[in-house]
């Protein structure tokens, strides 16, 4: 069987020009903004990266995972296990190995979940994360409930060099975003390259793929580990810019949080993860900060807003932004290939 | 550990694995025949639990509080079968998730403005709060043997049902083959709210019974969910029996993994599921 | 050369109770198309499908060449040299009939896992894909979404889907469907072009077509073979007339 449904791969021009010129803001933000401005940004570049993360699972190769938060938070307690109480490591090695601790959970856990389909894949993953989660929450030695801080930012020193200063707000920032495009650069690649191919021949009819040769287990297996691994970059950042790590970034509402960006924005192109991380980051801050109205106060019940907006995003606009701007486009008779 | 312990360990997995029936059975049905997954089903369990609150201090009984608390959620769920889900039949998987994702926050929010966010007990009626002593020190609550029994009556009820009424047998030929059964004159939509709203009420009646013993907090509803998924993957989606007998596992499991391996007594049920998907990735008695 | 390509031993298929392959024996050999045919529920799509790996035997045995097959999955006989074609069109609907073609082709790269070389880029691939589409007279459509195309298009881009993954052993499930008059003289024409190097095993239920093309019949009725020969002792059959070939068009 195969669905109908094509992913937008190849951005029309107006997006990608529109993109490029985030890109130009993005760059020209820090000097623009205030330290608090700055952080904030930050904080959704991370979020971008984790949503690209689960947009090369879900969007590319059709895997629902309600779990991918247990590697994000993965890597930031292995951040914060690393480092030691009195002093900062160093970011070359600490990074790798935070990312391949996540990566390698992930191929554990693959291991088993990715023989599963269909609403069963759904169900345990959300499973397996769950287990993660209490894990960490139940045990003392791994921080508990409270979580573990992480009491200075990795040092970049390299033969009594350091490059840059990541306790500098402006400097992690522009770390962040060499990150986050060097990510968005990699996977673009990947999707264009015959594994990416492959991975999207197996989301639309993977009977048709097996029947043709490929080991698709394999496949999606080494797709759920690199995803992974991705997730684990964006958790190192994330225990790096805030200092501390707590369950609760593993668990399940971290994870429907990812689904929300990656498919707010639209699936399968990573523009629309990136997209999608700042437009959910930013509505959460709306709804958050939603006036006093009467004795109502609005703010307090942003969890009701939020699921209302979902809600209607579901029902009147499942492709998300970049797929209402495809249909603007069409109708319009825009014809760009 | 002694006759008597194990005997009360014993009673205590069944109890709670039969819990988790009543959850498992409404989602496994609704999987099975509408094709829907529905993360708001902990949400349902919830929705029982304030209900037993709210009104066994309105009737001054659980009994009635019970009663009165599966009418109101049969309608909730005839309700919101018919204003949303029913429309989700077709879609995505993704867009279910999404949909009821929404609507855990949408209803967490409504448990918020309407009850509150404080913790809440329930109280045990007179009738029911003896113990039977088992030995000079241990007794058992006769509570637990009440719940055990009410899932019990409600899981023969649920076999009667759909085996031997002639909705039931509506309700597997639909499952079985959706375009005959409605070609057959079978009313699809009647049969598929009646199922929505049946699945909704075994989880708030889940929630209503357990009330006196789990409290009534919020977010209660998600750390059940799990469990609940994690049974309806072992035992299989569709399988109603399945979803028994994996229950009753998981509460053994669980319950007897807490008391002899307390240090990994929170991973041994995810580790069974881990057992089972390596032997059959589709559950036990997968249809 | 006679040499056997695909051969099935005592092949059987129970679902509960019901057999629906029962005993069934055949041989392919190279250079040969073998035509399986039988009224509707007689158990040639399951056949099929315990010959293709995507169904498990109960009990019975599969060869490919010299090796024991049963049992195997799909991607691993795939593998071996066995393309299988689908009676219910089963392609990349939201592709164009290109990237259709050049994926299947790309099953038969070796180390695909590559991830940052361009997958339209490799020569082999494209070469073997461009040479299926050639084969099935797609030349003029490669650009168009495969689910936009008509019915026939999409058959022909079945079949230049396993023709591009390059096997030696064709296992065909009514590749006729819902063919014009056209259409179907165009792909018997393509079938006796490619039994010059593959064996053929054909499932069909348009006669004209089988009689043409088949050097071998075997007759299928619930779940069992009734009658295998040549052409003309299957028509001189009167069990064969009896069940089928009376009923039938």
């Amino acid at each position: 069987m195969s669905t109908m449904k094509a992913n937008l791969e190849v951005l029309p021009r107006g997006v990608q020009v529109t993109l490029a010129l985030g890109l130009v803001a993005l760059v020209a933000f820090p000097f623009a903004g205030t330290d608090f401005y700055t952080q904030m940004v930050t904080r959704m570049m991370i979020m971008a990266i984790f949503a690209m993360s689960l947009d090369l699972l879900q969007g590319v190769t059709g895997l629902v995972s309600l779990g991918h938060a247990a590697y994000f938070g993965l890597a930031g307690y292995a951040l914060a296990f690393l480092m030691p109480q009195g002093e900062a490591v160093s970011l070359w090695w600490t990074l790798p190995v935070a990312v391949l601790a996540s990566g390698l959970a992930a191929l554990i856990i693959g291991f088993f979940v990715v023989r599963t389909h269909g609403i069963y894949f759904i169900m345990v993953t959300m499973a397996f994360a769950q287990m993660v989660f209490f894990l960490f929450f139940d045990n003392k030695v791994l921080g508990g409930s409270d979580g573990l801080y992480i009491n200075f930012k990795p040092d970049t020193t390299l033969f009594g060099w350091m490059p840059f200063d990541l306790d500098n707000k402006r400097t992690l920032y522009y770390f962040t975003l060499a990150v986050m495009l060097g990510v968005y650069a990699f996977l673009r690649r990947l999707l264009w390259s015959p594994f990416g191919r492959a991975l999207a021949g197996i989301r639309v009819n993977e009977h048709r793929m097996r029947a043709m040769g490929f080991g698709t287990f394999r496949y999606k297996l080494t797709a759920f580990t690199l995803a992974g691994a991705l997730a684990g970059l964006a958790g190192y950042l994330w225990g790096t810019q805030t200092g501390y790590i707590n369950p609760e970034l593993m668990g399940f509402h971290m994870s429907a949080h990812a689904i929300m960006m990656v498919i707010l924005g639209g699936m399968g192109n990573f523009a629309g993860a990136i997209v999608g991380a700042f437009a959910f980051e930013y509505l959460l801050h709306v709804f958050k900060d939603l006036p006093q109205v009467g004795s109502v106060n609005l703010g307090k019940h942003w969890q009701l807003w939020m699921g209302l907006f979902i809600v209607l995003l579901v029902t009147f606009a499942p492709r998300g932004i970049l797929g209402l701007v495809e249909r603007f486009g069409k109708s319009r008779g825009a014809g760009d290939e | 550990m002694d006759l008597a312990n194990f005997l009360i360990q014993l009673l205590n997995s069944v109890q709670y694995g039969l819990l988790l029936f009543m959850l498992a059975a409404g989602l496994t049905l609704i999987f099975g025949i509408m094709g829907v997954v529905n993360l708001a089903h902990g949400s349902f369990y919830m929705l029982g639990a304030y209900l037993a609150w709210s009104l066994s201090a309105y009737f001054g009984s659980l009994t009635l509080a019970i009663l009165g608390g599966a009418a109101l959620s049969a309608i909730f769920g005839l309700a919101l079968e018919w204003l949303l889900f029913r429309h989700f039949y077709q879609r995505d998987h993704l867009d279910q998730v999404l949909l009821t994702f929404g609507l855990i926050y949408i209803f967490e929010e409504l448990r918020s403005i309407v009850w509150g966010d404080d913790v809440h007990g329930v109280p045990i009626p007179e009738l029911l709060s003896a113990s039977i002593p088992l030995t000079e020190n241990l007794s058992y609550p006769v509570y637990r043997l009440f719940m055990s029994g009410v899932c019990i009556a409600l899981a023969v009820g649920l076999y009667l049902l759909i085996s031997k009424t002639r909705l039931g047998m509506k309700i597997r030929a639909g499952a079985f083959n959706r375009d005959m059964a409605g070609a057959l004159g079978i009313n699809i939509k009647l049969i598929h709210a009646v199922v929505f709203a049946l699945g909704v009420t075994l989880a708030a009646v889940a929630g209503m019974i357990a009330a006196p013993i789990a409290s009534v907090y919020p977010n209660m509803g998600s750390q059940v969910l799990i469990m609940c998924f994690v049974v309806v993957v072992i035992g299989g989606i569709g399988s109603v029996r399945g979803a028994l007998i994996s229950a009753l596992l998981v509460g053994l499991v669980d319950t007897f993994g807490k008391v002899l391996l307390p240090q990994v007594a929170g991973m041994l049920v995810y580790m069974l599921m881990a057992a089972v998907l390596l032997w059959k990735p589709e559950g036990l008695f997968k249809q | 050369m006679s040499e056997v390509l695909l051969s099935a031993r005592k092949l059987t298929k129970r679902f509960g109770g019901l057999a629906a392959v029962n005993d069934v024996s055949l041989d392919l050999q190279r250079k040969q198309i073998h035509a399986v045919i039988g009224p509707n529920g007689a158990g040639k799509s399951t056949l099929t499908n315990l010959l293709s790996g995507d169904l498990p035997p109960t009990s019975g045995s599969v060869r490919l060449g010299e090796r024991d097959i049963t049992g195997w999955n799909p991607e691993k006989i795939s593998r071996q040299g066995l393309g299988r074609s689908y009676q219910k069109t089963n392609i990349f609907l939201p592709f164009t009939v290109w990237e259709n073609v050049r994926l299947a082709a790309q099953s038969r790269q070796p180390h695909a896992l590559h991830w940052l070389s361009r997958a339209t880029h490799l020569r082999a691939v494209n070469a073997r894909a461009e040479r299926a589409i050639e084969l099935s007279g797609l030349e003029n459509r490669k650009q168009a979404i495969a689910g936009a195309t008509s019915h026939g298009e999409q058959r022909q881009l079945e079949i230049a889907m396993t023709l591009a993954t390059e096997p030696q052993v064709l296992l065909l499930d009514e590749p006729l469907a819902g063919m014009g008059v056209a259409e179907a003289e165009r792909m018997v024409a393509l079938l006796l072009k490619l039994k010059a190097d593959h064996g053929i095993l054909l499932v069909e239920h348009d006669m004209d077509a089988v009689f043409t093309l088949a050097d071998r019949l075997t007759v299928m009725v619930n779940g069992q073979v009734i009658a295998s020969g040549t052409p003309a002792e299957i028509r001189a059959d009167a069990g064969v007339q009896a069940a089928y070939l009376g009923e039938e068009h």
